[in-house]
């Protein structure tokens, strides 16, 4: 932007640069330094996980990735199941969490009255401040125990339907997939309630009233003005959530149940997820397994950024497609 | 207590005095620029001098800090002589912070701490990691690891092929045959198996597989295929408890389950525990004398390394796990080194005696002069 000036008062733009000349460039070298270290801590992390981990890829090949067998005595280290845990207790935290956080956001912004709406604000955002081991040892001593009975009778009912059969199999014990996505759909749905709850509180006054002054009613308001206006904002959100229950450590540690080799749709069986394994088995680990378990490490790192690149490219799109920017 | 704190204090002075001559060149640690004015001080006073005879016979007095990290399985015994060994010399500290014996060893190389507890020993390839040189075992304690249930009978008699097999799931029930043959007064119930096993990579359950290993395995009748380490394939239909006290509570809360686990958490818990078939046919039960029994019954390495699982000996235990401490040979700094030397001592002679109130057997005679002998390898300053 060029700045013509035709009378001798100097407009604000010649003003500040006159004055604040120096001072600016170095905030602005600062700032530069704080935005390259964020980038430079990155790239060192990646290229000592990338450095660590080698042994082990360089031992297994692509066996690494493609084989499930974890067997340290005879030296065999294959993510694939424990890829799968990860994947798997995310997506039912995310399925559990979900319409749960959704509804509650919408009740808080748009349904509840005033003083529920502080309330219950309040404990949510408390719930989000819980640590992550309250979270594990509260499912393992209490829920875990309790939850049997239902598992079982979660088995007998789906007993033989397509695909819900799979997913309600036969079950042994408490600490499994499912106790493990519900631990996380604890943990996560304060994230996407909190987020939520901000985009659609953007949601201009107009557009609400402008479809309840079309007749619309509360339901097709929030379904018509509100959601829509929101939806880049709420992708990110879960997105979020899914960030966190993917990288979700002791919690998870705790009561999915630590079996090994496990790729199976039932949820009611226990399996294992990359960062417990991780933190389960770091403290007793030789040279080789060390370097294994980097580069477990390393492929959750990578996941969980393809995780964030996709999101960001999602809230961009719908963005643009609102006309928001 | 008040006596020993007392004599320990004399003979401190007077190892002070004896430390400001002895060490005038070295660089000083805070102790030794304090010495000269002590002494000083004090050297017109007859009782002084006269204390300087007793400094043979005593330890002198210590102060300082040692870190330790390592091994989980011994942490409740060097706890317990870390605190003795404290209040007789109130100015010592040592943290031991656990972690694994994998971390121990590998903050040793890299020289964080101090000492370590490992219950394994180094690989070969891992050497030339330790900055510090050559590295020390002294075997400290060794400890019965129970193979405990939940049956409302006591003594239950089993052979590690049985072991193996129900840590394989092929024996699911209590009043399988194999198991009847094994306790003939016994009449066992129709209760389901239910195994625990550790969730966390363990050096428990390194000790524990390998005695399957051993007793069971390629080279003996071949039923455990698991192989031996610190996390092995357990079948999926097992359940995982974290930590000794993660598989007690396990077996605690559940009816007809089985599950190894180190005597004292085994103990605390009230468990009922198996007797175990050793070497020699016998069936022995996990108590601090079968695992004394089978250390006496290892062979021992030059190093002082060996293994008590699977020893030889009538009344051995057969999971019989062994611990060490780990330090440099060459120990440049001369108070940490002296600190290390009389912990260790201490640990050796006075500690053995602690180990029986946490369910941890000394080291049998034999080894434990060995232990002593190899201090004198310490080159300490």
């Amino acid at each position: 932007m060029s700045v013509t000036t035709t009378s001798h008062t100097p407009t604000l733009q010649e003003r500040l640069r006159g004055k604040g000349g120096h001072a600016d460039r170095s905030f602005r070298g600062v700032v530069y330094v704080s935005g390259f270290v964020v980038l430079a801590v990155l790239a060192l992390i990646a290229l000592t996980m990338f450095d660590k981990s080698r042994a082990a890829l360089s031992h297994m090949g692509l066996d690494f990735f493609t084989s499930k067998r974890w067997n340290p005595p005879g030296e065999q280290y294959g993510v694939l199941s424990y890829i799968w845990g990860t994947v798997y207790t995310s997506v039912i935290a995310l399925v559990l969490a979900v319409p749960v956080s959704l509804g509650i956001a919408i009740y808080i912004t748009q349904v509840a009255p005033n003083w529920l709406r502080k309330v219950m604000t309040y404990v949510i955002d408390l719930l989000a401040v819980v640590p992550s081991v309250v979270f594990g040892l509260w499912g393992i001593l209490v829920f875990a125990p309790h939850v049997l009975g239902f598992y079982k009778w979660l088995s007998r009912t789906f007993d033989g339907w397509p695909v819900l059969g799979n997913i309600f199999g036969p079950n042994p014990q408490g600490r499994t997939f499912f106790t493990a996505g519900i631990i996380l759909a604890i943990m996560i749905i304060p994230i996407i309630v909190s987020i939520s709850r901000e985009v659609m509180e953007t949601t201009p006054q107009t557009e609400k009233e402008a479809a309840l002054g079309l007749g619309a009613t509360k339901w097709e308001m929030i379904t018509g003005a509100v959601l829509p206006h929101s939806r880049g904002g709420l992708v990110g959100a879960v997105m979020l959530g899914l960030g966190r229950a993917m990288g979700e450590t002791i919690a998870v540690a705790l009561v999915i149940g630590s079996a090994t080799g496990q790729i199976t749709l039932n949820a009611l069986t226990s399996g294992n997820s990359m960062p417990a394994v991780i933190t389960a088995e770091w403290g007793e680990a030789d040279t080789l397994k060390k370097s294994a378990l980097i580069a477990m490490a390393m492929t959750l790192f990578v996941m969980t950024i393809v995780v964030n690149m996709t999101a960001t490219a999602v809230v961009n799109r719908s963005q643009k497609r609102m006309g928001v920017r | 207590m008040n006596n020993v704190k007392r004599r320990a204090f004399l003979a401190g002075i007077a190892s002070l005095a004896l430390l400001a001559t002895a060490c005038g060149d070295d660089e000083s640690s805070s102790d030794t620029t304090q010495a000269p004015t002590t002494a000083g001080s004090d050297s017109s006073d007859a009782p002084t001098s006269s204390a300087g005879s007793e400094t043979t016979a005593m330890p002198m007095d210590l102060a300082g800090e040692l870190n330790a990290s390592g091994a989980t399985f011994p942490k409740t015994f060097y706890e317990e002589a870390m605190a003795e060994f404290m209040s007789i010399y109130p100015d010592v500290t040592i943290n031991y912070a656990g972690g694994g014996s994998g971390k121990g060893k590998q903050d040793l190389a890299d020289q964080v701490v101090d000492w370590a507890g490992t219950d394994s020993t180094i690989k070969d390839e891992d050497l030339p990691g330790f900055k510090g040189g050559d590295v020390l075992y002294f075997p400290t304690v060794v400890a019965p690891i129970t193979v405990s249930y939940n049956l409302d009978i006591e003594g239950l008699q089993l052979t590690p092929d049985t072991i193996a097999k129900i840590f394989l799931r092929q024996i699911t029930n209590w009043n399988d045959p194999e198991i009847a043959a094994e306790n003939p007064d016994v009449t066992l119930p129709d209760q389901a198996i239910v195994v625990a096993h550790r969730s966390d990579g363990s050096g428990t359950t390194k000790n524990f597989t390998t005695f399957l290993d051993r007793a069971a395995g390629p080279d003996a009748s071949g039923i455990w295929t698991l192989g031996a380490g610190d996390t092995v394939e357990w079948p999926a239909d097992t359940q995982a408890g974290e930590g000794n006290g993660g598989v007690a509570q396990i077996i605690t809360s559940t009816v007809g389950a089985i599950g190894y686990v180190d005597l004292s958490d085994a103990t605390d818990a009230g468990l009922n525990m198996a007797l175990v078939q050793n070497s020699s046919g016998n069936y022995v039960g996990p108590t601090v004398e079968g695992a004394s029994a089978a250390a006496g019954g290892a062979e021992i390495n030059d190093n002082l390394t060996y293994s008590a699982i699977w020893a030889d000996g009538a009344d051995a235990y057969p999971i019989t796990a062994q611990t060490w401490i780990i330090v440099y040979k060459v120990q440049p700094d001369a108070e940490k080194g002296m600190l290390i030397k009389a912990f260790l001592e201490y640990v050796l002679t006075d500690g053995q005696d602690l180990a029986g109130s946490v369910s941890f057997a000394p080291l049998p005679a034999e080894l434990q002069q060995m232990a002593i002998d190899q201090l004198d390898q310490l080159e300490i300053g």
